[in-house]
């Protein structure tokens, strides 16, 4: 006889396939059980425990992310234990750092003393730069958690900042690991891991060195899947809130991979870079040139009108003066030495439709076949 | 590439040679990494470097520079006599075994060690490993290709793949790894000088008359024209007059740049389009601004031949154009008028004109690409290639013999020098040394060397040092690195200010007319 393939979630029977959690059958189905650590393409760790749900006939409320789909299996997601047990999850991360957003919550006169000393250790006058782009506070509001009888927290390391791309602030981490997988087990660079024990825990590198003097090669998928203020694009700190952007989506200039982007655009420059998640070629991830190196975009060396050498000189000139110019010139030499006695280098680094008006231009006007472009070098 | 990037994950053999992948490609380099941590996936690096990749490697097998076609003879010679390759395969998809087996007969491991460098049993194990794989994929990059035997290389890459029936399945084939984001493009789209979009052959009469139609044009050239390798020297001869060069930086990327800054010269006449002055356009005429990729709408063909989206997310600064603009705007001004309402329009033009091309439009890849040959509108794209069949039916294998490259090292000149790009700066760094970032990463030149050779010519880690070659000579600090093998330098080539170009050798593949940058022998020596 085939075993029962189905499992009521919330009162709706659905079918499974053998392998599949908890977690990922709600997800196909639409029902949304609310993660922190959980990191698709990653092994489950269930560090966080947000995820859990009640399974009839458990007696502890099992995480449905490294929970396995079984036969006949009744679940609640969102049922009174559920909720009560995710809402102290929530409080104690929310109290367990700097955490200053309002959704923290204070009471009477402590939120004061509280913000001046997270604004003293993270030497800034701003809320958390994870405001508005922040798992835990997306679930602190949904769930109505407030921290406000933990206001006194410790924090026992202090930021770092000495790399030119990442600040760790160490006050936000509230230990999830999601980091800690997405260098391992996404982009296996190894370079950071949990270290210490207990109350000390700490994302760290071998021998706890900055991530300049380690195996970190500064791809910032750490940065993209933490979930709160503790990896933020240092660039990106405090000056760029969601909220001012606009995201385009495109597709990196640097190499040959493709990987899709959004290139986060405020007061018409590019801010900061994300991957696209969900979507081939990269699935999300991103290197140091595609994550770290759009400067060159809005650099104030970048040409802005047309160039004529004039004795030697370059001098500003027209659109108008320079194209005539240009036409008048390869016309001129065209018919003096033939049509093959010019070349046109296009490129690997402008457009297919750019190229193709390279292809037609070089051989359907110059006349010549003379047209390359340097995948040779 | 045959196959796509995600397909690398599903192979029992990865072959990885002349690409330092997690430098050049690094996110590419983790469907790698991750196959071998988490699906038990065998790798094989075969490289002169003892690059980063080697750490996940069951074997690194370390050739001597340009002896590609010997090693891969070599191990075609223990499938064959082993008798471990698919016969199935070799009978039904191709043609010119017998040929093949003939000529790989004397690269016995022996005889291939003493080309390659590579110890008998490694080679052995390394053959054996590869064929026996149900699903094995090869990877190579420039370091294959950049030799005056560059074609000779990649077609033993597809001799070796064909030999083992690893292609055409998912996860088997021969994958080159485009190191720039659109050259998969700029091929395709017929920025090459024997083909039109499409890979339609120019000297072909059928061909540049439906071209004729379709452009509304007479007298196209039927001339196949010069590769930007073989422009140079004919600007050296007086020959080329004129150059148009449109978002490249040749003064930093060519073979021989001393050679070919005096071509460069030579010109009457030289316009250069870019987004910055860089070194090639300071030597222009006229210099034409154009956007950059931020500030455009078009798209890019990435390795794996998916045609992507690029999207303008900035307005561009001062006066620059679309590049396409900009030809189309000196296109009517000598006499043939080309104007287009966007870039969107252009693509319906090229899938009207490229067979490969012709169900792609902008409607059907807004969220996801889609990989060519895609034959019309219906067709879902061809993630990988030759499932069935090959381009031109069964596949021929070419038997291949092994030669030197173009300069061997002597008493003068008693080292080699490779050369390759590091992770944090790309190409000629016109835009990634526009990042303190990576500048404070990165910052300047340097010469790669084993402790080894520190020791023999007595320079400490960072010092400062001479290399020469025939050509020229550039100085640089010493990085003392395990990377290096003795005997072997490496540069990075990104450094105008020291430009590892200057040293390389401009001797050309005679088929693709690709430089032997690879390989030179140069010489050494404390610059204090």
């Amino acid at each position: 006889m085939r075993e029962n393939q189905t499992i009521v979630l919330n009162g709706n029977e659905i079918s499974f396939e053998p392998g599949e959690t908890v977690l990922e059958v709600a997800r196909r189905s639409s029902i949304d059980i609310p993660t922190l650590c959980h990191l698709k393409g990653a092994s489950p760790t269930g560090n966080c425990r947000v995820c859990i749900v009640e399974v009839e006939g458990e007696q502890n409320l099992l995480p449905s992310c490294d929970t396995p789909a079984s036969g006949g299996m009744v679940v609640h997601t969102e049922s009174a234990k559920v909720v009560e047990a995710r809402k102290l999850i929530i409080q104690l991360m929310l109290s367990s750092g700097n955490h200053n957003c309002a959704i923290r919550g204070a009471e009477g006169n402590d939120w004061t003393k509280f913000q001046m000393g997270v604004q003293a250790q993270d030497q800034s006058g701003e809320l958390c730069p994870a405001w508005g782009d922040c798992r835990l506070q997306d679930l602190a509001y949904r769930y109505q958690v407030s921290a406000e009888k933990h206001l006194e927290t410790e924090v026992p390391y202090p930021m770092e900042t000495v790399n030119p791309f990442i600040v760790r602030d160490f006050s936000r981490c509230i230990k999830c690991g999601r980091c800690v997988q997405a260098c391992n087990e996404v982009q296996v660079n190894n370079a950071i891991n949990f270290g210490y024990q207990g109350a000390d825990v700490k994302i760290v590198t071998p021998g706890d060195k900055p991530l300049k003097d380690s195996e970190c090669v500064f791809c910032g998928e750490c940065v993209q899947v933490c979930p709160v203020g503790a990896l933020v694009e240092k660039d990106a700190r405090y000056q760029v809130r969601p909220w001012e952007t606009a995201k385009v989506r495109t597709t990196c200039s640097y190499c040959g991979v493709g990987c899709q982007i959004y290139l986060h655009v405020k007061d018409n420059k590019v801010v900061a870079v994300s991957g696209v998640e969900d979507v081939a070629p990269n699935y999300g991830s991103l290197c140091v040139k595609g994550r770290f190196g759009y400067d060159f975009i809005g650099s104030s060396e970048r040409l802005t009108t047309p160039l004529i050498k004039e004795g030697g000189e370059f001098r500003e000139a027209t659109w108008d003066e320079a194209l005539d110019m240009v036409a008048k010139r390869f016309a001129d030499i065209k018919s003096r030495h033939g049509a093959d006695s010019i070349g046109v280098l296009t490129s690997a680094r402008v457009t297919n439709e750019e190229n193709y008006i390279a292809n037609k231009f070089t051989r359907a006007v110059l006349k010549t076949n003379n047209i390359d472009h340097c995948a040779r070098l | 590439m045959t196959n796509t990037i995600s397909c690398i994950e599903k192979a029992d053999v990865i072959l990885v040679t002349g690409s330092n992948t997690t430098e050049n490609h690094p996110v590419l380099s983790s469907y790698i990494k991750r196959a071998v941590t988490q699906r038990g996936t065998k790798l094989i690096v075969i490289d002169p470097r003892r690059i980063k990749l080697a750490d996940f490697a069951e074997y690194w097998l370390r050739q001597n520079l340009g002896s590609d076609v010997a090693w891969i003879n070599g191990m075609m010679n223990v499938i064959i006599s082993e008798d471990l390759y698919d016969k199935e395969f070799v009978a039904n998809r191709t043609e010119g075994f017998e040929d093949l087996k003939k000529t790989v007969e004397k690269y016995t491991p022996e005889y291939t060690q003493k080309i390659t460098g590579i110890p008998v049993d490694q080679l052995s194990e390394a053959a054996r490993l590869y064929a026996k794989a149900k699903v094995s994929s090869i990877c190579y990059c420039m370091g294959i290709t950049q030799h005056i035997g560059g074609t000779d290389n990649v077609k033993s890459l597809a001799n070796l793949a064909m030999l083992c029936g690893h292609m055409g399945k998912d996860g088997s084939g021969v994958n080159p790894l485009r190191g720039q984001n659109n050259v998969q493009g700029a091929c395709d789209l017929g920025g090459l000088p024997n083909v039109y979009t499409g890979y339609q052959p120019v000297a072909d009469l059928a061909v540049a008359k439906r071209m004729e139609e379709a452009w509304g044009v007479s007298g196209l050239s039927t001339k196949p024209g010069l590769t930007v390798t073989k422009m140079i020297p004919k600007a050296y001869e007086g020959e080329l007059k004129s150059l148009y060069i449109m978002g490249e930086n040749p003064m930093v990327s060519d073979p021989d740049l001393n050679h070919a800054e005096k071509s460069f010269a030579n010109l009457d006449f030289l316009v250069v389009q870019d987004i910055f002055l860089t070194e090639t356009a300071k030597l222009a005429d006229v210099v034409l601004p154009s956007k950059c990729f931020a500030e455009k709408e078009g798209t890019f063909s990435n390795t794996e031949r998916r045609v992507q989206r690029v999207r303008k997310a900035v307005e561009p600064p001062g006066d620059a154009k679309d590049d396409w603009k900009i030809m189309c705007d000196i296109s009517t001004r000598m006499g043939y008028a080309m104007s287009y309402e966007n870039s969107s329009q252009i693509m319906d033009e090229i899938a009207s004109v490229t067979p490969s091309y012709a169900g792609i439009n902008y409607e059907r890849i807004d969220y996801e690409g889609i990989h060519w040959p895609c034959p019309n509108t219906e067709h879902p794209g061809t993630p990988v290639l030759h499932r069935e069949q090959f381009t031109r039916g069964n596949g021929l294998f070419h038997a291949i013999e092994y030669i030197e490259p173009a300069e061997q090292v002597d008493n003068d000149y008693p080292m080699y020098l490779t050369t390759g790009r590091v992770l944090y700066h790309y190409h000629t760094g016109t835009m990634t040394m526009k990042s303190a970032g990576l500048n404070e990463r990165s910052p300047a030149c340097f010469i790669e060397i084993s402790q080894e050779d520190a020791e023999k010519y007595a320079l400490n880690d960072g010092a400062q040092a001479t290399v020469a070659s025939r050509r020229g000579d550039i100085q640089a600090r010493v990085k003392i690195s395990d990377k290096a093998v003795a005997g072997t330098i490496f540069i990075p080539f990104h450094f105008v200010e020291a430009a590892a170009n200057k040293l390389t050798n401009a001797a050309l593949d005679p088929i693709s007319g690709i430089a032997e940058v690879k390989v030179c022998a140069v010489k050494l020596s404390s610059a204090a």
